[in-house]
């Protein structure tokens, strides 16, 4: 890491205002980027980290405050002009069009043209090739985007900002889709861009990833900046200390549960590769889960972790194959519907796209699985449907202004315990929990592991999927770890190790030296 | 159902409604005999067919579909109803002749036309065709299906029964408006009482979150094409009796007012946002514009552009109010 004492600051918000229909998303926010350097930007969602980051980049024109770019005052008409300028933003929803090839992408809106004025391949595939190299990314620049992993995706964005001559890199949240190696890779990669003096904001959640990247860590709430400091200054404390405005030790309490008979079991189920028949995504998965267990399975990208829930689920009736039992007795599922019908309950893992309708109000979405249960005659009751809603809305806490409210304008959190809230109205015996505190706050992931553990009380049956370690050591009463597909390894929480599970989880072609890197890497 | 009512959509609504008053105030002012209960109830006459079909057209809307091919399925049921009153059905081989009586030969039309709009909805879901396409084919199929079966020429002298229905008033309001009446409300009724209204717009809004929860989602597509085909044989049912004939090109370019009428009244293409009453709204809108214009004799080839940048305005006013 390099010193940032007396680097130069090469962009600068000070007291930006911006609102959305009278609600103030920043009110004086104010952030200070340093050459050279890794600018992490932390708070709990809705604190207003993206507005910023959006202001910054040109998204926004319409706020009060001022922007500097090397100490003079600019105001962006818009993301071209900023990248113009030289301020570009990876944004979290990577913005590759997937049916153009890497180089296209790469130089899309400024390609280089020939003197006809046509596009001038030659000249653009040679350019692609040598960011490519630089950022050591081993793809043909011919490649279509969207045959490449989600990673290597991320590093074109890059190859994108740099080709605009970038000085200046946002990126938010750039590891809520990648995980393992892959973040080593673009560690690596952000510490040879800061090497050559660019700057790079960086939004995260995550505290273990931000202190092992970032030199200088701002921290935002309510749409304020709270306080900015070296990293060498803080710990993660301070930082949560600050994020939330209290103090919240009892973060990672553990309790031991007395588990009872087995309710849900699974046998050998598999789900081979859509275009590769020889090939699985899911390979002899056996588990059993018994009442008022959490049993969790960690694996990392690629294990076939969600693969394995949606096929539980009947999601790929035609392909799956395997056994699945409740309280001893197999369950036919060829579609949600059976599998609802049985007791299961999904929460899938992108809320966004699969688990919410984003316009719909919360009570429509709390009651969308079940709206059987608010009907009468063959019509729906009002009185019934906020009834239930509010129900659930109350029993986890919720925080909206309205039942009527879209979720669209709740926080991520708030958000989860929506879909949450919709599965539980369906009164299920087994509870699929898919990656449940992804994009949530602190706050929020506290809150909801102390709801998962207060559902396994009441009996309930829950397989949950987490990519993080101290996660899912925290949840689950046993942990099944995944890799391609396989299942390597099964730990009760007393036998298991953030090593060990790690160890299990990594794909067994990697050298045992490079699982050492990353058992190391993934700062536990 | 307020739950879904926010403020935007009744600011959206407002809008088309503030619209509505502002330009029967005009053509009032404007057109000379605007303002009488024969052009009142003609406008009603005229706009209760593309009610009926835009009713269904804003279900397979609010799916995230769309239905090109109502009026073509307009024409078709329209003209084997007037084809079975007119000339029966002969069975040459048995030597046999049926006739029908009003009901069976309305009934048989709605079928064909819910027939023609599973058709779509199979096309849709079970082969995956999209919306534009299958029922762009449609268009044409039943369209020549039309052709076909009238002989390319209009089907007339249908009786006094089934010419009451297009003709006829009830409490001194045309049969036509009650039948669109009547449509409305049950299409309000359905869309925010039923589960399967709420699964409509569930569908449209996020399919894929719709398949998660456990929804029938084909199910759902497949019937709002199904109830957009046999409103269109309904609107079918108004236009043949009204004229006491059928054409075989009844229904011409109708898939282009309906569509308007329902984007007009602020329902999102894209499915998942929009309601019954903003389209009905949409489909006045567009009546009172037309009424006016043809009794201030406007040239109709300008009638053409004024409509196309009405359409144009409403949107891009719906779009203004829906960024803030």
């Amino acid at each position: 890491m390099s010193t940032t004492e007396h680097t130069e600051i090469v962009l600068a918000a000070k007291g930006v205002i911006k609102s959305f229909g009278g609600v103030k998303a920043l009110d004086g926010a104010c952030l200070e980027v340093h050459a050279g350097t890794v600018n992490a930007v932390m708070g709990e969602n809705g604190a207003g980290k993206s507005t910023l980051m959006k202001v910054l980049a040109g998204v926004y024109q319409d706020y009060h405050g001022q922007i500097l770019l090397d100490g003079r005052p600019v105001a962006f008409a818009g993301p071209k002009q900023a990248q113009d300028n030289g301020v570009a933003m990876i944004h979290q929803e990577l913005n590759l069009i997937p049916w153009l090839n890497v180089a296209e992408n790469v130089f899309l809106g400024r390609e280089p043209l020939n003197s006809l004025g046509l596009i001038d391949f030659k000249a653009m595939y040679g350019s692609a090739r040598e960011l490519l190299a630089r950022l050591d990314l081993p793809v043909d620049p011919r490649t279509n985007v969207h045959e490449l992993r989600v990673g290597q995706q991320q590093v074109v964005e890059i190859a994108k900002a740099l080709a605009s001559n970038a000085r200046v890199i946002i990126m938010d949240e750039p590891t809520s889709a990648i995980s393992g190696r892959e973040v080593e890779v673009l560690f690596d990669l952000i510490r040879a861009l800061t090497r050559e003096g660019v700057a790079v904001v960086y939004i995260s959640h995550k505290m273990d990833e931000v202190f092992r990247i970032a030199d200088r860590i701002t921290v935002m709430r309510d749409g304020r900046t709270v306080g900015s400091e070296l990293c060498t200054n803080l710990d993660s404390d301070d930082v949560v200390r600050m994020m939330v405005g209290r103090d919240i030790r009892s973060f990672f309490a553990q309790t031991e549960e007395a588990c009872g008979a087995e309710v849900f079991r699974v046998e050998n189920m598999c789900l081979p590769h859509p275009d590769r028949p020889a090939d699985f995504l899911v390979k002899d998965i056996n588990f059993s889960v018994g009442r008022g267990e959490v049993l969790g399975l960690f694996g990392l990208m690629g294990a076939g972790r969600s693969e394995l829930f949606e096929a539980i689920f009947g999601l790929h009736a035609k392909t799956a194959s395997g056994r699945v039992f409740l309280e001893d007795r197999e369950l036919r599922i060829a579609s949600p519907v059976d599998a609802i019908g049985a007791g299961l309950a999904l929460v899938p893992e992108d809320r966004k796209r699969q688990g919410l309708v984003m316009g719909m109000s919360v009570a429509a979405n709390a009651t969308l699985a079940s709206l059987e249960r608010v009907e009468r005659f063959g019509l729906l009751r009002n009185r019934l449907e906020r009834a239930l809603a509010c129900d659930y809305i109350d029993r986890l806490a919720v925080k909206t202004a309205s039942y009527r409210q879209p979720v669209q304008y709740l926080s991520g959190g708030n958000q989860q315990k929506v879909v949450i809230a919709k599965w539980l109205a369906t009164t299920p015996k087994v509870l699929l929990l898919d990656e449940p505190t992804r994009g949530v706050d602190v706050n929020a992931k506290s809150q909801i592991y102390g709801l998962i553990r207060d559902l396994a009380r009441t009996g309930l049956a829950i397989v949950m999927i987490s990519s993080e370690l101290p996660e899912i050591m925290t949840v689950a009463n046993r942990i099944v770890v995944l890799s391609e597909g396989r299942q390597t390894a099964e730990f009760t929480r007393s036998q298991a190790s953030e090593e060990a599970i790690l160890k299990a989880a990594l794909p067994r072609s990697l050298s045992n030296a490079e699982s050492n890197k990353a058992s190391g890497g993934l700062q536990l | 159902m307020s739950d879904r009512m926010s403020y935007k959509a009744l600011i959206a609504r407002f809008h088309s409604l503030l619209a509505l008053l502002l330009m029967v105030l005009a053509f009032g002012i404007l057109a000379e005999g605007f303002f009488s209960w024969d052009n009142l109830w003609t406008v009603m006459r005229q706009i209760s067919v593309n009610t009926c079909v835009s009713v269904g057209m804003t279900l397979v809307i609010l799916t995230g579909g769309i239905d090109l091919s109502v009026g073509s399925i307009l024409a078709l049921s329209g003209a084997i109803m007037a084809g079975l009153l007119k000339h029966g059905t002969e069975l040459e081989s048995l030597n046999l002749y049926v006739g029908y009586g009003v009901p069976a030969a309305i009934m048989i039309g709605f079928l064909v036309g819910g027939s023609l709009g599973l058709f779509n909805g199979i096309m849709v879901t079970r082969f995956r065709v999209p919306p534009f396409i299958a029922t762009l084919a449609m268009l044409t199929i039943a369209r020549g299906l039309t052709k076909l079966y009238t002989g390319g020429e209009a089907i007339t002298g249908l009786g006094e029964t089934f010419v009451s229905i297009g003709s006829g008033r009830l409490l001194g309001i045309p049969s036509q408006v009650w039948i669109a009446a009547g449509i409305i409300v049950a299409a309000m009724i359905l869309l925010r009482k039923t589960r399967f209204g709420r699964y409509v717009y569930a569908v449209g809004g996020n399919e894929e979150a719709a398949r998660f929860s456990g929804l029938p989602v084909k199910r759902v597509k497949r019937t709002a094409y199904i109830i957009s085909g046999t409103l269109a044989a309904v609107g079918g049912m108004i236009v043949t009796s009204r004229l006491n004939s059928a054409t075989p090109i009844a229904g011409e370019g109708l898939e282009l007012d309906s569509i308007a009428a329902v984007v007009i009244g602020g329902t999102s293409l894209s499915g998942g946002r929009g309601s019954v009453l903003g389209t009905v709204l949409g489909a006045l809108i567009i009546g009172v514009l037309n009424s006016g214009l043809v009794i201030m004799g406007v040239d109709p080839f300008w009638q053409q552009v004024i409509k196309g940048f009405v359409i144009l305005l409403a949107v891009v006013v719906d779009k203004l109010h829906s960024r803030e």
